[in-house]
């Protein structure tokens, strides 16, 4: 079962993992400590009887209001085991930095991206940390809950395509 | 370019060719990117050294709009994430609600669900296979794949009233029942699927041209493919038996007996295969919900959550009061989080909603499956021919409306 796996972390994690409870539907859920999330990742990756090789879905939440103000969530799933948890992990509005877990599994790249791009979460490790659906020169971050609905965004002057292969934009850009 | 460690060639013709290594655009508009993606591909002579793809020209807000408006006034917005199979968007989008709300469906609404769904992932893979076919050059597959999808979607018509745009869930269970006599039309229909199907595949499977196009191409082995994040056909086509309809029943998706064909290659070939043997399936899944399907209600009869039948709001004053707070204030669905799965035409269709008790989403995430998929293409294209990036491109199945949501 899939609270055998929260167990197994309160063990393995006593100082990162806290606060585990079942959610409805009965799905097996815990919080982390932001730093050790890549540590629990890799645990759940490497270890054999956890098996979790996949990490089908990340994003995060804005609870504007709340102290700390974002949230993190992660969605992992053992195809071997038939396991899913759901790691959930607390993101200060003053350090808004997640270790990056793209270098785990692949497939948290673009999902990444989109926090970056959707709520300003930073993510060190990232290979490739760029916006993902909005343009560079895009103001804010439109999914926080204080970014309005009809938000303006100002006229970019138009570019010189200087590089082809990053396409227009910012010149010096990384 | 390649690096030449022969100190002197003997001869003129033994020298290296000079070659610069080229960028080329595929897109925003190119007829091979369905959609508008924009891939941009360095090529040194026709491999791909590196490729970078750029999404975001279909973004339409899909999560802040959902954020604005009450939760039945969601479906409409799901419908267009993965278009082509709008009903299983719809069912992932209520199994979640519903999930957060602890609601139980009438048993019929789950049937009705479940065939909805099946039409809808036969319409989505003869899709897939038509345009396929198309790209790699053989232009009647298309047409007898689309003749094969306007028949069924002529049935979802009959069903909910649109071909593309269903709407057809509602929260508690669906919008409205089968028509007199629609089963028996779905057999027929399915009846001359199948032959289509069967024509189809008879000229694809054994094409010398096809084969050599899509065999030991966009080759994914079962470890890229979960550490990628694939799901549905493409992650089974890998060799990983993962299918969430087994895995996890939802619905009554235990009740019905059918088959997860696995491939062993992980390339294009396979990931058709799938389709096909996908069709075949969901063929069998349908011929026996309408054998199991029994008469009942169509939504639940939870006044928190669902519209009072409309005899009461035209006549009593408490069934109109009840009407006007559910549709101007929305229901309102407990605090909390829920992560609800399903088994979408493409793979895990996942929806993390957030709500703070109001009357509307506090947040809604998406988990579309062709996501990851797409994302992964750089990965996989890396040293391979730009030929092999048409049918990589399709056979992935990359959905506009879903992945850049």
């Amino acid at each position: 079962m899939s609270k055998a796996v929260i167990a197994a972390l309160l063990e393995r994690f006593p100082d990162a993992v806290y606060q585990p409870y079942v959610g409805v539907g009965g799905d097996a859920c815990a919080f982390v400590q932001k730093d050790r999330i890549a540590d629990v990742c890799r645990f759940l990756r490497d270890d054999p009887a956890m098996d979790f090789k996949m990490a089908p879905y990340v994003t995060a939440v804005d609870y504007l209001g709340a102290n700390p103000r974002f949230e993190v969530v992660y969605n992992l799933v053992s195809t071997s085991k038939n396991h899913r948890v759901r790691l959930r992990v607390k993101v200060p509005e003053a350090e808004l930095s997640v270790p990056s877990i793209t270098p785990i599994w692949r497939g948290a790249d673009w999902f990444e991206r989109y926090c970056l791009d959707m709520y300003g979460i930073q993510f060190p490790g990232h290979p490739d940390p760029r916006r993902l659906l909005m343009y560079d020169e895009f103001v804010g971050h439109p999914l926080r809950k204080d970014y309005p609905l009809k938000g303006r965004q100002p006229i970019i002057p138009e570019r010189e395509i200087d590089d082809l292969f990053r396409g227009p934009g910012p010149a010096g850009r990384s | 370019m390649q690096s030449n460690d022969r100190q002197m060639p003997a001869s003129d013709l033994d020298a290296p060719m000079p070659s610069k290594r080229m960028v080329l655009n595929m897109g925003p508009s190119h007829p091979a990117m369905h959609g508008v993606t924009r891939a941009v591909v360095e090529l040194d002579g026709e491999s791909i050294v590196q490729m970078k793809l750029d999404i975001g020209f279909l973004h339409r807000g899909f999560e802040k709009s959902c954020e604005s408006v009450t939760w039945n006034q969601c479906f409409p917005y799901t419908d267009r994430l993965n278009y082509v199979s709008a009903i299983m968007n719809n069912v992932g989008f209520a199994l979640a609600v519903e999930k957060l709300c602890q609601l139980e469906i009438p048993e019929r609404a789950s049937w009705l669900r479940v065939i909805g769904s099946e039409v809808h992932r036969i319409c989505d893979h003869l899709t897939l296979i038509g345009a396929m076919g198309m790209e790699l050059g053989a232009m009647t597959v298309f047409l007898y794949a689309i003749e094969a999808r306007d028949l069924l979607w002529d049935r979802l018509t009959e069903l909910c009233g649109a071909r593309l745009t269903s709407s057809y869930c509602r929260i508690g269970g669906v919008a409205r029942d089968m028509p007199e006599g629609w089963d028996q039309k779905v057999i027929q229909s399915l009846d001359r699927v199948a032959e289509l199907r069967e024509e189809i595949n008879g000229l694809l499977a054994r094409n010398r041209i096809f084969m050599d196009r899509t065999q030991g191409t966009g080759v994914v082995t079962r470890e890229q493919a979960l550490e990628f994040g694939f799901a549905g056909p493409c992650l089974r086509a890998s060799g990983e038996p993962w299918d969430l309809r087994k895995a996890s029943p939802y619905l009554v998706y235990d009740r019905l007996d059918f088959d997860i064909p696995v491939g062993a290659n992980g390339d294009n070939f396979d990931r058709y295969m799938m389709r096909i043997e996908e069709l075949r399936q969901s063929d069998r899944i349908l011929r026996q919900c309408f054998q199991k399907i029994g008469p009942g209600e169509i939504i639940a009869s939870d006044p928190r959550y669902v519209l009072p039948p409309k005899p009461e709001v035209y006549g009593t004053i408490e069934g109109v009061m009840h009407h006007f707070k559910i549709v101007m204030e929305g229901i309102k669905v407990p605090a909390g989080e829920a992560y609800s799965y399903t088994e979408a035409a493409n793979g895990e269709l996942g929806f993390y909603v957030v709500s703070d008790g109001g009357g509307r989403p506090y947040k809604l995430g998406l988990r579309a499956p062709g996501w990851p998929m797409t994302a992964s293409l750089p990965h996989i294209m890396k040293g391979k021919l730009l030929a092999d990036l048409i049918p990589t491109f399709d056979s992935i199945n990359m959905i506009g409306g879903e992945v850049e949501q």
